[in-house]
Order: structure tokens, then sequence, then C-alpha cells
């Protein structure tokens, strides 16, 4: 104890200092604390939170503290609220279509970490946010139900109209959105005429992810937007191939997933510390089975077999967070335009 | 002693009132400090208004005529077995997450439902499509049929014996009974019940975006939601939440204008008996009402069970997320439900002070004292419109100096589930306290009983009943409510409908179904208590 205070210290307050000892000695053995705001499925008992937990705070003599919140969005939503006072360290979550939003904040500090190693398909670098794993959006479809599923987007498209479809809203959902960066990217200035054909095969929008699937997996369309991963949760986890992805002959539209550290962090260092091991083969051993999602770093050992079985789209479509900033909402407009005429 | 008590039920309802309007207000005040907001009136928002208006209204007006023959039955045939259980399944579909119903409404009349299976059996080529307005409408009579039936039932037994002897004695036959009795009993409490059914669906989201098709049905809510997510554009959300309390406000008023208000007739507090509804061909009529609200409202919840029950649920009740859960919604729901219920008491109370013409103090000052009792009524009915989400964000941005919000977080989402109850439970006890004031009042005055021994011997035996029904519709409510949870919500604020929606959102389908069913296991044991009133006394409730 070389505390130069307790030299100089008064009885009285030595005394409290005593009845105190036991709190500080407990606040001593948890030392640092490291808070991530992520969405609540990263900590959920069957994501990787828990794990990713356990195997930083062995590397760091830290304590890992998550707040989750519902979704990526929903994850700059709550940034915004809290302003600067958040006491986040680490936000861990967003996907690069909110990555100029959440820079024009002001929160976040430039992570100086080397990403060239990385293997995210698009190619995607910033100094603010680093990948942590990535999925390509698809159209997955029950092979019960669909015995030709679309080969491309223009088939997609243009096929039978009795064969539907279950689509996300972009305007409050990120595949949604996703979908609506696909379509424009294929199809660029002719992106209202093809929505006003899909919409005759859409059954209906749903504004999230989870209503989509749960009405595609209740049978009630064959069809549902979701990613290239989603069969991979029903091969390892039901031990079904019944729903599988369609790959798309145009390539596929990606979603990476980001964190990055706040600027106004109390620990800097181990921020840092968190993204380098982020990229490492520890976490990203636990991402895929976890995450359902893929990788950007090595792995500790080679995938589950399911992964070799998905679609590996040949081609990615990836806009910069700069352009969807810039015109998601003419681009919104746009699809409802198209999406509303009856 | 009788008069300061009543000065202090008013201050006391003037202090919620103040409260609940300082609550709302700072929300707003905080939202619109953040700055943005312009170019609010396009051809956008004039679309999703209209569609929000004209779905609002349909909706309205289908859950009304459908409640009427139901609520009749039910008045008719007092006796029939099973008809607490009907009342009980009745209180159902408020607790149920939108998501969990519209499921449920899909396994009954979606593409591959129920109805359209047993329609291809009989070789009908078209089938039924639940997307679009139909099922939108279809949903909302789910939800609302059952609670603007319970409200109009509970008018129709608060009809003195009086009624029903004459009525006998004169030999009115059913139509005339139905026109003369049972009408306006039920007009009286129309604009109340239809207000109430209109905001619930003017503010519906999940709903009208999963059933509807696409993005031509969008309601102002789905706008509001827009604004506070991608664009996070906190004036733009109050400007619209303010253009939806003010359209809807304006439908109210007017609904009020045509409407009378009800007329409590004397009575002498004989038990009910009615001697009608004994014909086999009304018996008949009610019979085939009965069943088919049965089916419409029971099938969704059979559908509900069946999934549930693939779900491991053994596992899941063992499971310490799901004790966690389970905690954190009591903790949430029973707070709430309680200060609502007081809430909406003591302003009704104070209401009728302040209207009563049996206060000579209050003589003088008519204009404000109607003022008042006006902007409580408005109150309790408009903070529905009040969208949750907006709630949050703005008390958010002002407890944020404070330190983590996260510990404020349970404290303003039982304010926020408190107030949302409030509509509900005050359509459920205002006229129940106003048939008891009337009746007791003058007579509780002139014998100088006030205060503890009012409320225990006079107020508490004939209000027992609408007290346990507003307490388990407050429950239910904040039960499957996610709307205030969904901006707070983090691991350590995760209720059962945040569970349900996480695992969802996960692929674990079969453990959302295994929860659902839990949920709506609870909101079935909340609903029996919502009716305890109703076996002890068969005969009728004496007053």
């Amino acid at each position: 104890m070389s505390n130069p205070l307790h030299r100089k210290m008064p009885k009285r307050l030595a005394i409290a200092a005593i009845a105190l000892l036991p709190f500080s000695t407990s606040a001593l053995a948890a030392e640092k604390t490291l808070t991530v705001y992520t969405y609540e499925s990263f900590i959920s008992e069957w994501g990787p939170g828990a794990k990713v937990a356990e195997a930083f705070e062995q590397t760091c003599e830290c304590k890992v503290d998550y707040v989750g919140v519902a979704d990526g969005v929903e994850l700059l939503t709550r940034l915004k609220l809290e302003g600067e006072n958040s006491k986040a360290d680490i936000v861990l979550g967003l996907d690069t279509n909110l990555v100029a939003e959440a820079k024009a904040t002001g929160y976040f500090a430039p992570h100086g970490l080397d990403t060239a190693t990385l293997k995210v398909p698009g190619g995607f670098s910033d100094d603010s946010f680093v990948p942590y794993d990535y999925g390509h959006f698809a159209v997955v479809y029950d092979t019960e139900a669909l015995k030709d599923p679309p080969e491309s987007l223009e088939e997609l498209v243009e096929g039978d109209p009795n064969q539907k479809i279950v689509i996300e809203d972009p305007r409050t959902s990120t595949p949604g959105l996703g979908l609506l960066l696909w379509v424009k990217s294929v199809y660029g200035d002719r992106a209202g005429e093809a929505w006003a054909k899909l919409k005759d095969r859409v059954l209906t929008v749903t504004p999230g992810w989870s209503e989509a699937y749960g009405l595609f997996t209740k049978g009630e369309a064959p069809m549902v937007f979701s990613y290239t991963t989603s069969p991979a949760y029903h091969m390892v986890a039901e031990n079904t191939d019944r729903y599988q992805a369609a790959a798309f002959a145009e390539g596929h539209y990606i979603q990476i997933e980001v964190a990055g550290v706040t600027k106004n962090t109390k620990e800097p260092e181990l921020a840092r510390q968190f993204l380098a091991f982020m990229t490492g083969p520890e976490f990203q051993s636990i991402i895929p089975t976890t995450n359902w999602m893929m990788p950007v770093g090595e792995t500790k050992e080679p995938l589950p077999a399911a992964f070799d079985k998905l679609v590996k789209p040949e081609k990615t479509f990836l806009m910069s967070p700069q352009e969807v900033a810039a015109n998601r909402k003419a681009w919104i407009d746009e699809w409802l335009a198209a999406m509303s005429t009856n | 002693m009788i008069a300061r008590e009543n000065r202090l039920t008013i201050a006391a309802g003037g202090f919620s009132l103040g409260g609940i309007l300082l609550f709302v207000g700072l929300a707003a005040a905080a939202m619109l400090a953040q700055g943005g907001g312009d170019g609010l009136f396009d051809a956008y928002l004039w679309r999703v208004t209209r569609f929000t208006l004209l779905q609002a209204s349909l909706s309205t007006g289908l859950s009304i005529l459908f409640a009427i023959p139901v609520a009749r039955a039910l008045a008719r045939q007092a006796t029939f077995p099973g008809r607490v259980w009907m009342l009980r399944l009745m209180a159902l579909p408020l607790g149920v997450p939108a998501l969990v119903a519209a499921l449920g409404l899909i396994e009954v009349w979606g593409r591959q439902g129920d109805l359209n299976r047993l329609l291809a059996a009989t070789g009908l080529a078209e089938p039924i499509s639940i997307y679009g307005l139909f099922g939108i409408l279809l949903a909302h009579v789910f939800f609302n049929m059952p609670l603007a039936a319970r409200l109009m039932l509970a008018g129709l037994e608060r009809i003195p014996a009086e009624y029903w002897r004459t009525s006998a004695n004169l030999g009115m036959g059913s139509l005339a009974i139905f026109r003369f009795i049972e009408w306006p009993a039920i007009r009286g409490l129309l604009p109340g019940i239809a207000g109430l059914v209109f905001m619930l669906c003017a503010t519906s989201f999940t709903l009208v975006l999963t059933l509807g098709g696409g993005p031509a049905a969008s309601t102002i809510e789905v706008a509001i939601y827009q604004a506070l997510r991608f664009d996070f554009d906190p004036p733009r959300a109050i400007a619209l939440a303010g253009l939806q309390i003010v359209l809807t406000g304006t439908l109210l008023l007017m609904l009020k204008f045509v409407a009378p208000p009800p007329e409590e007739g004397e009575t002498s507090g004989k038990a009910v008996q009615r001697f009608d509804g004994r014909s086999r061909l009304s018996r008949l009529a009610d019979r085939i009402w009965l069943v088919l609200a049965l089916f419409f409202v029971g099938m969704p919840f059979v559908a509900i069970v069946t999934s549930g029950m693939q779900a491991d649920l053994s596992r899941l009740v063992r499971e310490s997320a799901f004790h966690q859960a389970l905690a954190t919604s009591a903790l949430v729901a029973l707070p709430s439900a309680m200060i609502s219920v007081t809430i909406a008491a003591l302003m009704i109370r104070t209401q009728r002070l302040l209207l009563a013409p049996m206060i000579p103090a209050r003589r003088r000052h008519r204009m404000p004292a109607r003022l008042f009792a006006g902007a409580i009524g408005a109150s309790t009915s408009l903070v529905l419109l009040a969208p949750p989400v907006v709630l949050g964000a703005g008390w958010f941005l002002l407890l944020r100096p404070f330190g983590d919000v996260a510990r404020f977080a349970p404290f303003v989402v039982i304010a926020i589930n408190a107030l949302m109850a409030l509509p509900f439970v005050h359509r459920v006890l205002a006229p129940a306290m106003a048939s008891h004031a009337a009746r007791t009042e003058r007579l509780a005055a002139s014998l100088g009983i006030g205060g503890f021994h009012r409320l225990r011997w006079i107020d508490w035996p004939p209000l027992r009943k609408p007290l346990f029904m507003a307490l388990s519709f407050a429950l239910a409510l904040s039960l499957g409510d996610l709307g205030a949870i969904a901006l707070f919500g983090s691991q350590d604020l995760a209720t059962l409908p945040w569970l349900l929606y996480s695992r969802m959102g996960s692929y674990r389908t079969a453990d959302a179904a295994g929860l659902a069913l839990i949920l709506g296991t609870i909101c079935l044991i909340l609903t029996i208590l919502g009716t305890a009133g109703e076996q002890r006394s068969p005969e009728g409730p004496r007053t």
C-alpha cells in the first residue's frame, strides 16, 4: 500500500476507510470493466456473448459488461439518446449501412488497428469501425413447397406471381434495407420498375426479420428474404435440409457487422485490445455457430460441414456508407411509390 | 368532514391530471429540443393519414357491430354453462402481443390456415387471402370486439331490475326491449368504447404491417417509428404524434356530441333478473352469436396452444432466463396496474365531484370546474395516442443528465404502462362508478358516511367486480406490452414478450411458441381474477 493518502489520513477518516475496506478490495478484484453495447441476440444464452466475455476476460484481467438492445438500428438510436454520457466503451453490432450516421454523431474514436488481413467480401475498411462478421442476404426457400427456386434476382422479379415471398420493410428493418440496396445495385435507375413487378409476388412486407421468418416457417409463403447462413441453422441445430438459400447469378448484397470504440471511453487501451481480440481466432471461432454469420478472420478449427453446403456468392454487392446515407430517403420513396400502386 | 374529503379527492384528481400532463409534456419538450423535423406534411404523410383513418374507422365499426349482439346474447343468457369461461376468453386478446396474435390468426385464416384447407377440401378454388385490408380488419376485430362486448355487457348488467320487471309486465317483445331498454344503455357507452377501439386501431403497428400486404397499408404509427429509428428525427416523431392526437381527438369529440351521455335510472337495487330471451327464437339467435364469437376469438388461441405444446415446455419453464423474465414482467405489470386503477378511480371521482350539482361551493365556479372535468376525461383517453416509444425516448433524453438511464428505466416503463392502461381502466370503472354514485351518493352524504367507512361498506361491495375487471385488464395489458420496453429494453429489463421476441429473432420459433402459450396462460389466470366477482353473485350485483 503505497498510497500517499495513507500517511496524512486523519484518524476519523482512517476508521471510515477501514469500514469501507471490504468494498474497496472487492472493487480491486473486479479490476477494470469494459462496457459493450450490442444487440440482444448477441448476448442471449445461445448467442456468442457469454463465450466471448469468458475468453476475453482470461486475456485482460478485466470484466466485460454487456448492455443489449433490440437490434443494430436501436443500438445507434440508444447511443444518440444517451449522447456524450453513454457508458459504452465498445459499440458492437452496427452494420455498414449505419456507419455513416454513426460517424456523423462524433461519438466514435479511430481504432488504429490494421484491418488489411481481414477477409471481408467487397472489401470494407474504415478508420473508426472494425468488421467482425458478415452475411450475404439471400432468398431462402422451402424445398418442400418450391421445386424450381429463382436463380437470379431477375428471375425473382419476373417469376410466377403465385409463388409468394415475404420481405421486410426498408423503413423499419436492416434486411429490408438490404433488399432495397440489392435491387438498386442490380437494376439502378430501373429499380422502381423492378419493384412494381416484384410487388405481385410479395405476400406481405413485415416490420422486421422475425415476423417474416415466422410467416415463412408457418408455411405461408415458399420464400423469405433472409441470409445465406439461415440454412446452416436448420442443418446444424434442427438437422434438416428443408430450407435452402437460392444462389443468384447477379451476385448477393452483403451485410457486414462492425464494432467501434467510443470517444469518451474511460478505458481506451482495453477497448482497443478488445477490438484486436475480436478479429482473432478465439472470437472468430465462436461466431459462426452462435451468431450464424461468417467469420472475417481465422478460426481455430474449420467451420462445420453445414457451412460448406451454403451458397457462396461469386460476386458481392456493397454500397459505401456515404452513398447509402445520401440516397436512402430517395430510394425508400421510390420503393414506396412502386409498392403502393394498385 | 365530507366536504374536506371531497376537496382532498379533487386535489388528488388534479394532481393525477397534472402528473399525466407533465409526464407527456416533458417527454415531448425533450424530443422537440433535439432539432430537425423539416418537411413534415408531404404526400406520403397524407396517404398514411388517410389509410390510418380508413382502417381505424372500419375496424371500429365492425368491432362494435359484432360486439352488440354478442354482448346482448351474454346478457340475456345469464346462466348457460361455460358462460364465465366465455367472459374470460373475451379478456384474453388484450394480453397477447401483436405478433403472437398475428401468427395465431394466420393459422386459422392464412393461406395454409384451417379455413382455407377446409375450403379447398370442399372444392372452392379461390382461397381467402388474409393479406391486405381484410387481414388488418380481421385482426383488429379479433382484438377489439371482445373488449367492446365486455364493456357493453357490463353496461347491460347495470340496467336496474325495475326495468326488466316493467318490461315483462308490459309484455315487451325482443325488439321493443332492445329499442327502449338495451339500446339506450349501449348508446350511452358507445362514445367511450368506440373511442377506445378507434385509438387502439389507429395506433396499431405490427398487425398493420405484417398483415397489410405492402406499404400501401401504413399507419401514422409506422411513420413515427420510422422517424425514431433510421431517421432519428425526434421533432418529426413528436409532430406526427401530435397529428395523431389532434385527428383522433377531433373524432372523439364529435362522437361525444353525436351520442348523449347515459342516464342513470333510479333503482332500489333489487337483484337483477331478466325475463326476456326465453323464446326459442331468441335462444337460437343468441346461441348462434355466441358460437360465432367463440370460434372467432377462440380458434386463434387453439392455434397458439397447439403450436405452444410442440415446444419443449418443461425445459423452457426451468430456464433461468424465463424465471427472470417472469419476475421482471410481474414487477413491471403489478405496480403499473395498481397505479393505473388508483389514478383512474381518483380521476373519475374528481370528475363526478366537479360536475355534481350537490356541492354548493362548486356552483360559483361552474366553467372552470367543467373545463377541469373535461380535461380529466380527455387525458384519460388521449394518452393512448402518445406512442410509448416517443414517451420512452423523451424520458431517456430528460434523464440522461442524471446518470445511467438504465437505472431509471424500470420506473419509466412502469409509468408508461400505467398510462397506457388508463383508458381501459377508465372505460371499465367510469360507468360502474357513475351508477354507484347515482345510487348511493345522496344517501351516504345525508347519513354523513365518509372516509374509510364509505369505502369499506358502501363503495367496495358493488365496485369490487368492476375493480377486479379493471385490474385484470391493466395487468394483462402491461404483461403483453412491448412498446415501452422496446427502447429501454436491455437484458436487465427483459420481460416475457421481450424474451419471446428475442427467441423469435434467433430462429427459436418453437421456444417463442411455447412462451406465447405460457403468456396466454398467465393472462387466463389474470382474467380468472378479473371475473372473481362474477360467480359469487350469480343473481346480479346488489347495491
